[in-house]
């Protein structure tokens, strides 16, 4: 490590997030971020890692894509956030594309935040207004991000140690793929919404079982819930469709995006409301407010996202990489079948399962040493989350198996030691 | 009120943009590359065969819709034009193997093919899809991915062609992107797309400019320059047989492709004959005055008169005030000076032929090479004759790569009644600024690995008979976890075609007339 990085890492400590910085260094990942292109991140010492965490999604076109850049700069010129008191020419014009995107032809309405956390709470709120009822179901080891109501419907872990965990009753959580679960929360009709990460990313990506979402949807409109789709991570083609929502065949009251819509280049977040779900907006337009929210820039840019990810190459590119990588990790899951155990995959979401509690961090460990950046599932560390993007080129991808081959077999000896047993 | 897209910015002439798309699409087809590179010989001519039958099913109806579209030509001979690069095509290379290795055991060397990638295509307005057929079938014969830039002025037939070919593609096991085309092409995605450096090699046919574009793109490129081919009929010739050979030449397609006979040049002692035999067969020859309007009309101050490119010989007398019979089927204008100050010895992709009398062999000779030196370097000559010593001559003394003898030139030098291999790439060579000399076909898009041995005969050479690559085939779809049937849709519900904007459209115009132009100078 360079002396500047060290430097650097000291005032870090100093005047950032100790903590966070130093679990990194313990988890011999000195990473500081410097430049960055395309699914690549070059590390302020100079060093290349291919990007296969992509922040969630959110570079899910790589970083400073060259057309998000244009679009950003051009649109400074006549742009900037915006006023969120008056009718705006960009926040209108990313809605109506939405729209023409939306998982349900009925979803006319946009409300904005500027992250995913926020655009959850505004989902929330939508909801209860709507339903005239308070209680959240959510998932056991839910994600939706850290602000008020969606750090409430989370795991702990991100709420006590605030004091801001729920106290009223109010959230309840169910575990995932348990509908008999799902349905005793729901059959009291107290549920203003049932709120669900299509696949849930933090928890590892365990996949949702056939019929469970549609279950769940059914289970909403039997007992006058609403369902809220978090597509955060898991919309914008990284399922092979543009939510991933309609690959299970539900049809959400109230969508969530965030991260890959804003490009990686201009915060923002949107709320697609069904008509249904959209009584505030009549009766009260002011009710919800963001002064940064839904920034015209951040709409201008979320446009382009918008049109780049549903040309039809994109399409074909995500089953190239899907069924490539697949292919190949299931050949390095042959080569160490005592290790790397399983594989949950959904187009370019995908959990890597290894035999250890925590296998997942050696793991990263090791890619990150030979120049891949996946980061361990926080709330289940024996899976891997692999993310490429969605962009991704040939020569990247068949860099990064390479590259895994090598990682998967130095973390499986310093966890397993020994020489591998070949099957 | 309905949800409309609106561009609030706009960036679509920016580089970025031109730059993003073209890569897209080019990644894409690495992809699809990538993955025919895992294909076997059958699996491979599996795919070839149903792109020829796609082709061939569709010649008649893409023949009406280019005729339709640009106004060029006759639909009959384009339909006998894309049929001709669809099965013939198919069957002539059909006993190569592009796929397997090459033992050459005296040599004691292995040849790898290994396909060239991503081969960027253009393709010109003249045989919009028969320039497409071939180059995606020799693509594919070779396991090589395409992206096809039609010219703007045939852009919606091409797109048809290729949308057709390579949904048949797919159909048949092709790898999802093995064909696509650029479904709105202008200058700036062309340039975008031929610097990328994620093209492979560039098949250039089309204007000059265009070619020498391609060249300069810093990438590999085939490009291959313009006609203007002499064809000497001399005294030893079988005239009626000549007259008819010709007569099929010059009319076929209305003589728009670029291996016509546009300046014929012959002795004294045979011409009158030489002409009656023509006009017993269709020809109109024309007087000293019907030239000078000829010359007037087809030349203007730019070049050549794009309205003539492709029409009936009687349009093209009426136009001009020439009267000529119903069935005149060319025009032969006869021409005392071949050389810049003589419009007509140029290329002339119309019905029309320049008649040239020389004092001697050796005249015509010296004619014929002027021909070509006013353009068409190194593309096409023709000769009528049967004295091998004369052929010889003329063959060893014009600077073309392909000299046509008793046959119609037209057809030819593109392979259609001589063995030639059959092509819609001319290549003309370093006479013609160009890499390749022979007709261009798929052994130019396949580069080999040779495998060495020791030369020393005490060490021995691998037996390779039975050792092949891995042909692995189509990669087994990813599964898509919860999912009922558990893959992922691969293709968009009903794609279509961006629509032209109004502003796209005028620059469009620009871009035919500014290539037209350009193909036709000199």
């Amino acid at each position: 490590m360079s002396e500047e990085k060290l430097e650097f890492l000291e005032r870090s400590r100093e005047f950032w997030n100790p903590g966070k910085t130093q679990a990194w260094q313990d988890m011999g990942v000195d990473l500081v971020i410097d430049r960055r292109e395309g699914y690549y991140l070059f590390d302020m010492d100079g060093r290349r890692l291919i990007d296969l965490h992509l922040n969630g999604g959110t570079y899910n076109v790589g970083h400073r894509h060259p057309e998000l850049v244009e679009v950003l700069k051009a649109g400074t010129s006549r742009f900037d956030m915006g006023n969120h008191h008056f009718p705006a020419l960009a926040r209108t014009a990313l809605a109506e594309a939405l729209t023409l995107c939306a998982p349900m032809s009925d979803m006319k309405y946009t409300a904005y935040g500027s992250g995913g956390a926020e655009a959850i709470d505004i989902a929330l709120k939508t909801a209860r207004s709507a339903a005239k009822k308070r209680k959240i179901v959510s998932i056991v080891k839910a994600y939706h991000g850290h602000t008020g109501l969606a750090a409430q419907t989370g795991d702990e872990r991100f709420t006590k140690i605030f004091l801001s965990e729920d106290t009223s009753g109010d959230f309840v959580q169910v575990p995932f793929n348990d509908l008999n679960a799902m349905e005793d929360a729901l059959k009291g009709r107290d549920v203003a919404a049932v709120i669900m990460e299509t696949i849930p990313a933090t928890y590892g990506f365990p996949m949702p079982q056939e019929g469970y979402l549609p279950g769940v949807k059914k289970l909403c409109e039997k007992y006058d819930a609403f369902y809220v789709a978090d597509e955060v991570q898991t919309g914008l083609m990284r399922c092979g469709e543009m939510w991933a929502c309609t690959r299970y065949g539900v049809e959400p009251d109230i969508m969530v995006t965030g991260k890959g819509i804003s490009g990686g280049i201009y915060p923002i977040a949107c709320v697609l409301i069904s008509e249904k779900c959209g009584s505030w907006l009549h009766e009260d337009g002011f009710a919800h407010m963001s002064t940064m929210g839904g920034a015209e820039l951040g709409c201008i840019v979320a446009m382009k996202v918008l049109e780049i990810v549903q040309r039809p190459e994109v399409r074909s590119m995500v089953h190239y990489v899907a069924d490539y990588l697949r292919a190949g990790l299931d050949q390095i899951m042959e080569t160490y079948p005592d290790f790397f155990i399983g594989i949950r995959q959904h187009g370019l979401v995908m959990g890597l399962e290894f035999n250890h509690e925590e296998g997942a961090k050696p793991v990263m460990k090791h890619l990150y040493n030979n120049g891949v950046w996946a980061i361990f599932s926080t709330l289940d560390p024996r899976v891997l989350q692999f993310k490429p993007g969605i962009l991704l080129t040939q020569a990247d991808a068949e860099d990064v198996l390479r590259r895994v081959e090598i990682a998967v077999g130095l973390a499986r000896e310093e966890i397993m030691g020994g020489r591998r047993r070949m099957l | 009120m309905e949800p409309q897209i609106r561009t609030l910015v706009d960036i679509s002439g920016t580089d970025a943009t031109m730059r993003g798309r073209a890569d897209m699409v080019l990644e894409r087809a690495r992809w699809a590359s990538t993955v025919f590179q895992r294909y076997d010989r059958d699996a491979t001519l599996a795919i070839v065969d149903a792109v020829a039958n796609a082709a061939h099913e569709h010649a008649e109806e893409l023949g009406e819709w280019a005729v339709r579209e640009t106004g060029f030509g006759v639909a009959a001979h384009k339909k006998i034009k894309n049929e001709m690069t669809a099965r013939p095509l198919v069957d002539y290379f059909r006993d190569q193997d592009y796929v397997n290795p090459r033992i050459d055991e005296d040599r004691r060397i292995v040849e790898i093919p290994r396909p060239a990638g991503v081969i960027f295509a253009l393709t010109p307005s003249t045989n919009p899809v028969a320039t497409l057929n071939f180059k995606i079938i020799i693509a594919l014969l070779t396991r090589n991915a395409i992206v096809i830039s039609p010219h703007p002025a045939a852009r919606e037939c091409s797109v048809a062609a290729a949308t057709r070919l390579a949904e048949a593609a797919v159909a048949a096991g092709a790898p999802d992107g093995v064909v696509q085309i650029l479904e709105t092409p202008s200058i700036p995605m062309v340039e975008a797309f031929m610097a990328s450096p994620k093209t492979n090699l560039i098949l250039a046919t089309g204007g000059t400019a265009m070619v020498r574009a391609a060249y300069s793109s810093s990438n590999p490129a085939i490009g291959v320059g313009p006609g203007n081919a002499p064809v000497f009929v001399d005294s030893s010739a079988d005239i009626t047989k000549t007259a008819a050979r010709i007569l099929e030449s010059k009319s076929f397609d209305n003589s728009i492709l670029c291996t016509n006979e546009s300046v014929l040049i012959t002795l004294p002692e045979i011409e009158q004959r030489l002409c009656q035999a023509l006009k017993a067969v269709g020809a109109h020859i024309c007087d000293e005055e019907d030239v000078e309007r000829l010359r007037r009309f087809l030349f203007h101050e730019g070049g050549f008169n794009l309205e003539c490119l492709g029409r009936d010989a009687t349009w093209i007398a009426q136009e001009c005030g020439v009267r000529v019979g119903s069935s005149t089927r060319i025009l032969v204008a006869p021409i005392t000076q071949i050389g810049v100050e003589e419009r007509l010895s140029r290329e002339k992709l119309c019905p029309v032929l320049a008649l040239h009398v020389a004092k001697s062999r050796s005249q015509a000779i010296a004619q014929a090479r002027a021909v070509l030196r006013l353009t068409g370097a190194g593309h096409t000559a023709a000769i009528h004759c049967t004295d091998e010593q004369v052929t010889m001559a003329y063959a060893n003394a014009v600077e073309a790569y392909r000299v046509v003898v008793n046959a119609p030139c037209t057809q030819g030098a593109a392979g259609i009644g001589t063995n030639l291999a059959p092509t819609f790439t001319i290549g003309t060579g370093y006479f013609g600024r160009s890499s390749i000399g022979e007709n261009v076909g798929p052994q130019h898009l396949v580069h080999w690995t040779r495998v060495a041995y020791n030369s020393d005969s005490a060490e021995a050479f691998g037996n390779f008979r039975g050792v092949a690559p891995s042909f692995a085939g189509p990669l087994p779809e990813a599964p898509a976890d919860g999912v009922p049937g558990s893959t992922m849709p691969r293709h968009m519900a009903a794609p279509s075609g961006p629509p032209v904007e109004g502003a796209t459209r005028d620059e469009l115009r620009r871009l035919i007339a500014e290539e037209l132009r350009d193909l036709l100078k000199k």
